[in-house]
């Protein structure tokens, strides 16, 4: 039995329907997964909703995962993909006092450095967003935390595949109905 | 002819202005249903004003309790094998419905289940008998739906059916709000044909179908498992053509039973926990296992680690999310049972491997000296649960269904009850659902009228549902019940005293007197507490028009064996 955990992102093509998130997250907790994070939105294709799940488990656990997934009615297809096999992205906000911009010189430095985007200023506060892997996202907190963060958030991880996914064409006929 | 067409089509487009709850009974007419089993309640009490409107049409069974409406619709589903329907008010009566639910999940049985829902202004609001019933039940059934408008109602029922029988069947709720079963709407009913995300049966692949033929031609101990799959894709006779043709042994999971006959001379018994000595002790000697409609449970597998090792492993598998789930297996067919052993049976070698059957044979031989004799014609005072099968075997000519409930009695009555016709156990073999048996036996009698239907029923299970005896006062359905008595939870206890050594920890009833409460409901009754008065007890029973009860008290601490102890390899099957 293969014991050893791995990070595992999960893409799923579904009906954009009430009730399918409990449905598929009830999947992942009969077997005690924790999910580390998830991202629903539109797909390529009309009406086809596409989830984006990241987990850790073993991957003989994660292929039993995917049948168990793709087998609810209104789910046309899952994926599971190491990050190997994937280009993803998170996304962050940060809302920081506004003075800090003029007052602290580094702070400037490391928006500039860590390509992040200030997306808007006000008198009291600016906001900064960033997108990018993960351990970008984490280095940029840690360098703005020591100035004093007043919000922070951070979007579930999405992700594309290198490879071509064999749903497209089965999509396409979808669309074409 | 076109004028017909187009007089169809009339038909079909044809939209009449009716309620919500009107075309509910609407659509289950459509879709052939004319029994369900319910019970009424505040949010669903449009839906049963209709019934009431249509009984001529539709009959609605009362049952006592909402569990045994799901059962009772269960036990329709597995004998007859169409969709049963049971239906309930909101809140209780909802969360009620969850253990047949959840049963019918684990056990493949198609059954639609209708709830009434608070009005759809007051959801979320913790309103009067208000849950959330799609939640709740979503990880337990194959599909479900909330219908907040009527004129959702022909395209979920449509959808619902369908679900609930096709592929690997399963149980589907429909949770109808109370203004969507007022609201008026124009109606037209068409059956749904395809959903575009689901894809109930996998495309067989002939490539596959030659390389398990290919395997099993080889074979020199070939050995089949057969389960569910076989009866829900009413498979049962490419099933027969294809041991008979290859020559190979034979067993079943539990729910599989009565697919072949019992006397078929491939037939080598049940696999499992308390199955048969041969087929659990050759399973880890065969050279090639092939799986045929199910799913490896725990049950039938032990452990896993021990599990067939030796063997190539072919499953023939409908639902491919079964398929390495418990046992990497060598080959997958995946596909209908039917359609797959169709395939399959011109490309056999006509064989006959009788040296390997002889082990069969002679290991039956082993079981029975040491097991079977002893339960069917024991030699000490008290009765055994075997001995009332023997009987009810002989009775019926095992022409009967037997439904039985869960423990130690289940076991003793699948080990031991002849079948000669398909669809005739009815257990609850994945949940383990004590009660089950009542409510079952009363479903599958009503939906099959012409077979005989006994329920063999231990005094702990039939204590859960024990209410149900009132749906059978009222309507009167002629089911035979049988409580096999020894005052335990008799499996429980043969537990604690293997492996807790002997402490009878809440195990022991003490019970009230069954026949009298029998008699209260009316039903004709009788306890047998002597060997030489069974048989005539179970001739009476059988020969008794109406329903009848029969309580037989058995030895009180009997234990089941063969047993495989939970761990351990099916080859270490205990004699004793």
């Amino acid at each position: 039995m293969e014991t050893t955990n791995k990070l595992f992102t999960v893409s799923i093509y579904t009906e954009n329907n009430v009730g399918l998130l409990n449905r598929i997250s009830a999947i992942f907790q009969r077997r005690h997964i924790n999910i580390e994070s998830i991202s629903s939105s539109v797909s390529e294709i009309d009406q086809v909703s596409r989830w984006t799940i990241v987990v850790e488990t073993t991957e003989t656990q994660m292929r039993k995962i995917i049948g168990q997934i793709e087998k609810q009615v209104e789910v046309i297809k899952a994926y599971y993909h190491t990050d190997e096999e994937i280009i993803y992205q998170e996304s962050c906000l940060f809302k920081i006092k506004s003075d800090l911009l003029f007052e602290e010189r580094q702070i400037q430095n490391i928006i500039k450095e860590s390509n992040s985007r200030i997306v808007t200023v006000s008198r009291e506060f600016f906001v900064l967003e960033k997108s990018g892997r993960r351990s970008e996202v984490d280095l940029l907190y840690r360098e703005l935390k020591p100035f004093g963060i007043m919000q922070f958030v951070r979007s579930g991880r999405i992700a594309v595949t290198k490879q071509e996914m064999k749903i497209t064409q089965m999509l396409e006929s979808f669309a074409s109905v | 002819m076109q004028t017909k067409t187009l007089q169809k089509e009339a038909m079909t487009q044809k939209k009449e202005r009716i309620s919500g709850s009107e075309a509910v009974v609407r659509c289950l007419l459509a879709e052939g249903v004319n029994i369900l089993y319910g019970y009424p309640g505040g949010a669903i009490m449009p839906v049963y004003d209709e019934l009431f409107k249509y009984r001529d049409q539709i009959h609605h069974v009362l049952t006592r309790h909402e569990q045994g409406a799901t059962h009772a619709a269960q036990g329709f589903a597995r004998i007859s094998g169409k969709v049963g329907v049971a239906i309930a008010t909101s809140g209780p009566g909802a969360t009620n419905l969850i253990t047949g639910i959840a049963d019918a999940q684990i056990d493949s049985t198609p059954i639609v289940c209708i709830t009434g829902q608070v009005g759809s202004h007051l959801l979320g609001s913790d309103a009067f008998q208000e849950t959330d019933i799609v939640g709740i039940s979503t990880p337990v059934t194959k599909w479900n739906h909330q219908i907040t408008k009527a004129s959702e109602i022909p395209e979920v029922f449509a959808k619902a059916f369908y679900i609930a029988k096709s592929g690997r069947p399963g149980p589907v709720l429909i949770d109808i709000t109370k203004d969507a079963q007022f609201e008026e709407f124009d109606f037209s009913y068409e059956k749904c044909t395809g959903i575009r995300s689901y894809k109930p049966v996998p495309t067989l692949e002939p490539l596959a179908v030659a390389k398990a033929a290919e395997i099993i031609n080889q074979a020199k101990k070939p050995f089949i498992v057969w389960g569910q799959g076989i009866i829900l894709g009413e498979a049962e006779a490419e099933l027969k053509a294809v041991i008979e043709k290859a020559g190979i042994p034979a067993a079943w999971t539990i729910l599989g039973a009565s697919a072949l006959p019992s006397s078929h001379p491939l037939n080598v018994g049940m696999v499992g926990m308390h199955g048969n000595y041969a087929p659990n002790k050759l399973t880890n000697e065969c050279d090639v296992l092939i799986a045929i409609g199910m799913r490896f449970d725990d049950r039938v597998t032990g452990n896993l680690n021990t599990y067939a090792k030796q063997a190539k492993i072919i499953h023939f598998e409908i639902d491919p999310a079964e398929v390495n789930k418990n046992v990497k297996v060598d080959l997958a067919v995946l596909g209908d049972a039917k359609e797959s052993l169709s395939q399959l049976l011109p490309l056999l070698k006509e064989q006959d491997h009788a040296s390997w059957l002889q082990k069969f044979k002679d290991l039956y031989q082993v079981e029975y000296e040491q097991i079977i004799q002893n339960d069917l014609y024991p030699t000490k005072e008290g009765l055994t649960m075997g001995e009332v099968l023997k009987e009810i075997n002989l009775q019926t000519k095992g022409q009967a269904a037997i439904v039985s409930d869960v423990g130690q009695h289940q076991m003793i009555a699948c080990r031991y009850a002849e079948f000669n016709q398909t669809k005739s156990n009815i257990t609850s073999g994945g949940l383990g659902t004590m009660g089950f048996a009542l409510p079952a036996a009363i479903g599958a009698k009503m939906a099959v009228p012409e077979r005989e239907v006994v329920a063999i029923i231990g005094d702990g299970g039939y204590q859960m549902t024990i209410q149900e005896l009132g749906t059978i006062f009222q309507t009167r359905v002629p089911v035979k019940i049988v409580v096999l008595n020894n005052n335990f939870l008799g499996m429980v206890r043969q537990w604690q005293q293997l492996f807790f050594d002997k402490r009878y920890a809440a195990t022991e009833l003490i019970n009230p007197d069954f026949v009298q409460i029998a008699q209260g409901y009316a039903i004709k009754a009788q306890k047998v507490t002597k060997r030489d008065d069974l048989g005539k007890a179970v001739q009476e029973m059988m020969e008794h028009e109406g329903p009848y009860f029969l309580e037989v008290s058995v030895e009180k601490e009997d234990n089941v064996f063969p047993m495989i102890p939970t761990g351990s390899s099916v080859s270490d099957i205990r004699l004793h």
